[in-house]
């Protein structure tokens, strides 16, 4: 495993050494291939996980899903490559990927250092702390010389750093590269708890032999904006992921659902019109078909229909949308406007 | 002097330097082999160091041109994560330097002590291999031909598993003795409280093993001259065991224990082991020492009968057939394999990611998530790896230098 994520790092550097840089046209590129290729986790029920037909689901799976409907008209026309936390990035950088859907936080480093352009949320988490509940601690506070399992992440083990030191705590990481094999420590009592992003402990609560058994502490120690990223200097790429996820916002503000879409065409809001492509430009505009957001919601569903069949209260996941609501309901998904 | 003279004299100097260069000693170093070797080498590293600084050149104007970050001054930087276990003082408000420092040492911790364990498993198993009693020499057989068989990666997990699984947590922790606590965080036990005893003990040993080095050289020399045998082994062993013992003795004998107790999550006090280090060891040394212990037999069985009956016709214990004929014979096999065993293990220990345990490449790989600097950290891995390799060959080189057969 490990030997073949250094080949993957090596691969990616070779290809960025060698590789002439990009100048502009991942959509052309996408167009002549045929299909998107995307870079997901692959490990995370509810974001990106392959069921037991082998067919890709999940919240991230569907954000991609909704990029290839839009440039395609065509929702399956992507693949899904897994990266681990370390793959992830140099999978971008050197072109391997087009977006990576994989729920990557939006950081400045990322942005500046790493070269890379974040489209618009599709998830706002928070790294919390997930306990069993036989230990009795109610905060993470009284978690003072606890040994932490760490899902490596590049903000995890730094989020968690920062909070024991803020609170003069000791503690002990262990860091296991592997989710499987570190959910299995975990469940057997390596470490007192686990840390990682709160949708990721609901997800690895939701596989353990008996999920009400482990709690999740209240407090949520960073702001984690997940989002699909792409690579900095195509302008219009990054136009098209960023506006796929806001006309995935917007569609659930003007109660468009993958139901309701055809109906919506005979809508007489002009707003509406125009999003999905009954009077033309907007499309045009972005460089795709003027129905783009129309396949959008037809094949894959607005925001709010993602959340509910991947991560909502009736999945094993039973996330709240909370943050993740619409503003209108007090949440912060909220998209910029479609004219 | 006539015009025509003068043009044949010239003539003359003219051939007579192109005789010159023409000299057996000076021949045009395009038809030299030697110089013409010499040239070849050099255009080849001409190309070579070429290619280099085109695919250098080449990655860092294309990252520059994607606005990627290059170049290791994340060294100073601060690194802002913890590490689970370490051998110098470091917490997360040091530099990205020191944590690899840290899992660098940790990659050394461990393959230097499996290195040492797996030399004394490997021997015992191979000897054990050729005994002469069959349940033992079939024991050692069965041992070799798993162990060899089943992928280290797996034993690690399993090892691993053994004892997340089946030890307890730390509030019902085992106690098969005083002072030392098995569970499901580790070994913990009780190690001396620190003294100024400790310190002096240590110097007494180090005094002591001069000795010892000295008596060895004054005890050969004796038995060179006069014939007679001085017991060096029981003696040495006494002087190393003894001075510390007396300088022990000397401080008043401190008998303070530091021994670990249970506090909140953990034991706090004495020493604790980590799983991840015990299991990583005890893969890694099972493993590696089923293949040394091929190679000690095939050492063994390499020095013929005749060499081994020879020494018993002239009279020397089997003791002393074992130490002056078979071993430095034996030993100029083993050594090459043996090296390449210990290179191995340094590299397999490379897997503790698997496990959590925070070995360089787990460093490395925090590190190269923290600051996306993915060419600068795999080169880095590469960079130490081949560091601890080179140096194991050096030394293990040197000393198969001493070691090997010297024709006469």
């Amino acid at each position: 495993m490990k030997l073949f994520k250094v080949c993957a790092v090596m691969v990616a550097a070779a290809v960025i050494a060698t590789a002439g840089v990009a100048v502009a046209g991942t959509l052309q590129e996408v167009w002549s291939r045929g299909v998107l290729i995307a870079g997901v986790n692959g490990a995370v029920f509810g974001f990106s996980m392959p069921d037991k037909k082998g067919v890709w689901k999940g919240l991230d799976v569907d954000t991609a899903k909704a990029i290839a409907a839009g440039v395609f008209g065509n929702a399956n026309k992507v693949r899904f490559t897994a990266l681990t936390g370390v793959q992830r990035l140099p999978a971008l950088q050197s072109k391997e990927i087009d977006v990576l859907c994989r729920n990557t936080t939006q950081t400045l480093t990322r942005t500046t250092v790493n070269g890379l352009n974040f489209a618009h949320v599709n998830f706002y988490d928070g790294q919390g702390f997930l306990v069993p509940k036989k230990l009795g601690v109610k905060s993470a506070k009284e978690l003072e010389g606890a040994t932490v399992c760490v899902l490596p992440g590049t903000t995890t083990e730094m989020n968690a750093a920062d909070f024991f030191r803020k609170n003069r705590m000791q503690w002990k990481p262990l860091v296991i590269e592997q989710t499987a094999e570190l959910s299995k420590a975990f469940f057997a009592g390596r470490c007192d708890c686990l840390t990682s992003d709160a949708s990721q402990l609901a997800a690895h609560r939701s596989v353990a032999l008996n999920p009400d058994d482990y709690v999740l502490l209240p407090e949520i120690i960073s702001k984690e904006p997940l989002c699909p990223v792409v690579r900095h200097g195509d302008d219009q790429w990054y136009d098209i992921v960023n506006w796929t996820v806001m006309a995935l916002i917007q569609a659930e503000e003007f109660d468009i659902t993958s139901k309701n879409v055809d109906s919506m065409l005979r809508s007489n809001d002009p707003a509406i019109q125009r999003f999905l492509g009954v009077t033309p430009g907007m499309g045009k505009a972005l460089g795709l078909d003027d129905k783009w957001a129309y396949n959008i919601i037809k094949q894959v569903g607005n925001y709010g229909e993602i959340f509910e069949r991947n991560v909502g209260p009736n999945t094993p996941l039973a996330l709240e949308r909370g943050l993740n609501d619409l503003w209108t309901r007090g949440g912060l998904m909220y998209s910029a406007a479609f004219r | 002097m006539p015009e025509r003279l003068r043009e044949k004299i010239g003539a003359t100097r003219g051939y007579d330097r192109f005789m010159e260069n023409t000299l057996p000693g000076s021949i045009p170093f395009w038809l030299d082999p030697k110089k013409r070797a010499i040239m070849f080498q050099i255009a080849v590293l001409a190309m070579v160091g070429l290619l280099a600084y085109y695919l250098v050149s080449n990655t860092l104007l294309n990252l520059k041109k994607q606005s990627i970050a290059t170049g290791f001054t994340f060294f100073q930087k601060e690194s802002s994560f913890e590490i689970g276990e370490s051998l110098i003082p470091y917490s997360a408000a040091n530099s990205y330097g020191r944590a690899l420092v840290v899992g660098a040492l940790n990659t050394l911790k461990v393959a230097f002590i499996g290195v040492v364990f797996t030399i004394i498993l490997g021997a015992i198993l191979g000897v054990a291999r050729l005994s002469s009693n069959w349940l033992v020499s079939k024991l050692a057989a069965i041992y070799i031909e798993v162990m060899q068989d089943i992928p280290v990666l797996l034993q690690l997990f399993f090892w691993y598993a053994i004892f997340y699984e089946t030890l307890p947590f730390p509030r019902q922790a085992l106690c098969p003795m005083n002072g030392v606590y098995l569970c499901n965080r580790g070994v913990a036990f009780a190690v001396p409280e620190s003294h100024p005893a400790y310190k002096h003990m240590v110097l007494a040993l180090l005094v002591g093993c001069g000795v010892v080095y000295l008596l060895r050289r004054w005890a050969r020399e004796r038995q060179e001259k006069t014939g007679k045998i001085f017991p060096v082994f029981s003696v040495s062993i006494g002087i190393v065991m003894g001075l510390p013992a007396i300088t022990w003795l000397a401080f008043g004998a401190p008998m303070n224990m530091d021994i670990p107790k249970l506090a909140g999550f953990n034991f706090e006090g004495g020493i604790t082991v980590s799983p991840e280090f015990i299991a990583l060891l005890l893969g890694l040394v099972l493993y590696t020492a089923a293949f040394v212990a091929e190679v000690v037999r095939a050492g063994i069985q390499s020095v013929s009968k005749g060499q081994r009956e020879a020494a018993m016709s002239i009279g020397l214990r089997p003791p002393l057939v074992l130490n002056l004929v078979v071993l430095p014979q034996a030993l100029r096999v083993i050594i090459p394999p043996l090296t390449s065993q210990m290179l191995n293990l340094t590299k397999n220990s490379s897997l503790a990611v698997a496990i959590g345990y925070p070995d360089f490449v787990s460093v490395a790989n925090t590190t190269i998530n923290q600051t996306g600097q993915a060419i600068e950290g795999v080169a880095l891995i590469m960079a130490v790896y081949l560091i601890f390799s080179l140096s194991t060959s050096a030394f293990m080189n040197w000393y198969n230098k001493r070691v090997v057969l010297v024709e006469r």
